[in-house]
């Protein structure tokens, strides 16, 4: 067994290549329709990562006719407001590079400055490097990278865990793909400050905002997942909460419907146990009614605010 | 005279790819592996000093490729070995130990005949390279 590992197999290279019977054969068709089932919107961010799976696609039958010279650099970049949904695509890369060779195990490590940096001096570079290993065959993910240079403190350990990453990212691309994601401007601003990130990084990709109609139908869907529906008025009141939703403060789109959903259910819930004496059908505890929705703090806020301006 | 402890020594020296192929296999077992390095070719000295920490976690086996390369820059004139540990209830031990860097020339060992009481004889093993200070035994820093 050692002595087949020993010798990798090095097909002769081939001058002619059935597209189709390869695209099929690594099935990225499939990853990329259950991409665009699950995630509402985000048509940019598809269109990209169709453009990405198409290059490696490429880059791989390339490989095989032995006309590829280096690993291609797939370091990326995702930036964008909170909950539009980077993390849940990352792990959707994963798979997709997994699929076409690009990483060997395809599993994803997710992590944040604190998992990086050190505490005292000497114990960054071992954290670092641990996660790292760890990472290998697969995808680092770091969230809110930008947390990791601190300009103010000159003594800050990030630099350390940086010039770490940069190294590995560079000498081991063909082990370790690393996904940078966090907002936009304060992504702009960190590799500004830090140009080898932005020359190592092959794809930056912009999350959009989710528009109304696209919120709805996340909302929808995630009701869905977990057996429940809104009743015709409710869906109209959730239109309505999700324009009121919208114009406050710390929107963080799809991560704030779900937890206008978590809290919608909770009312239904008490609506529900509130008047004990009757038979309860599996409707009933499926369907969110409209006083469900418009129970919600939001409408009050927007109303007393509006009140305020009147 | 070639040291032949743990597994596949009887062999030919591994290659990398072949190393890499065992660790692999220790990681899909579940195993945490750990890289050790001697300069005491001893059959009996089981204790070797760790390369850093035991590596829990992982599932690939590139970042062990690369701290072994990195003990092999330091300690290439030592015995370097890597070894699996199966933490599962039962096991809780050692799986798996082998060999992965030996010193480019190795002495070999001197059998010692002590007569002891009576027509009793005592053997004792000893290691010619033994005869330095440890970390001067072959010839390395």
């Amino acid at each position: 067994m050692t002595r087949a590992a020993a010798e990798p197999e090095k097909a002769a290279p081939v001058d002619a290549i059935d597209l189709r019977k390869e695209f099929e054969a690594v099935d990225i068709a499939s990853v990329l329709a259950q991409l665009d089932k699950e995630l509402i919107g985000l048509v940019p961010v598809k269109t990209r990562i169709r453009e990405i799976a198409s290059l490696l696609l490429v880059e791989r039958i390339r490989q095989k006719m032995a006309l590829a010279s280096t690993f291609p650099t797939l370091h990326m970049s995702f930036t964008g407001n909170p909950g539009t949904g980077k993390t849940t695509v990352a792990l959707r890369m994963a798979g997709i590079l997994h699929r076409l060779g690009f990483v060997r195990r395809g599993h994803v490590i997710s992590v944040t400055r604190d998992d990086l940096v050190g505490q005292y001096i000497g114990h960054t570079a071992p954290k670092t490097k641990e996660i790292l290993k760890k990472a290998m065959g697969g995808v680092l993910f770091i969230d809110e990278a930008y947390y990791l240079y601190r300009p103010e403190n000159e003594r800050d350990y990030g630099q350390e865990a940086i010039e770490i990453l940069l190294q590995i990212m560079e000498s081991q691309r063909e082990d370790l793909v690393v996904i940078l994601a966090g907002y936009g401007d304060r992504m702009e601003k960190f590799f500004q400050s830090n140009p080898g990130f932005r020359s190592r990084i092959a794809h930056h990709i912009d999350f959009p905002d989710y528009a109304d109609a696209e919120l709805l139908a996340i909302a929808e869907l995630m009701l869905d997942e977990q057996n429940y529906r809104f009743a015709p008025e409710a869906r109209d009141a959730f239109v309505k909460y999700i324009a009121a939703r919208k114009t406050q403060p710390l929107f963080s789109n799809a991560r704030s419907i779900r937890n206008a959903l978590d809290r919608i259910r909770l009312r239904q819930a008490n609506r529900l146990v509130s008047t004990l004496d009757r038979i309860l059908t599996s409707d009933d505890v499926m369907s969110i009614e409209a006083g469900d929705v418009l129970a919600s703090r939001v409408f009050s806020a927007d109303a007393g605010a509006r009140r305020d301006r009147a | 005279m070639r040291v032949t402890q743990g597994c596949f020594s009887f062999l030919a020296d591994l290659t990398d790819a072949q190393i890499t192929a065992q660790v692999q296999y220790c990681l899909e077992k579940g195993w945490a592996v750990n890289i050790e390095f001697t300069d005491d070719p001893h059959p009996r000295n089981t204790y070797w000093d760790m390369w850093g920490l035991p590596m829990f976690d992982l599932r690939d086996a590139a970042g062990i490729m690369k701290e072994l390369a990195e003990c092999r820059r330091v300690y290439g004139d030592r015995y370097i070995r890597i070894c699996g540990f199966d933490s599962s209830h039962g096991w809780e031990s050692v799986r798996i130990s082998f060999i992965v860097n030996r010193p480019s020339e190795e002495p070999g060992f001197r059998l010692d005949r002590q007569e002891s009481t009576g027509r009793k004889i005592r053997y004792s093993t000893h290691a010619y390279a033994a005869g330095r200070p440890e970390g001067e035994r072959y010839g390395g820093s």
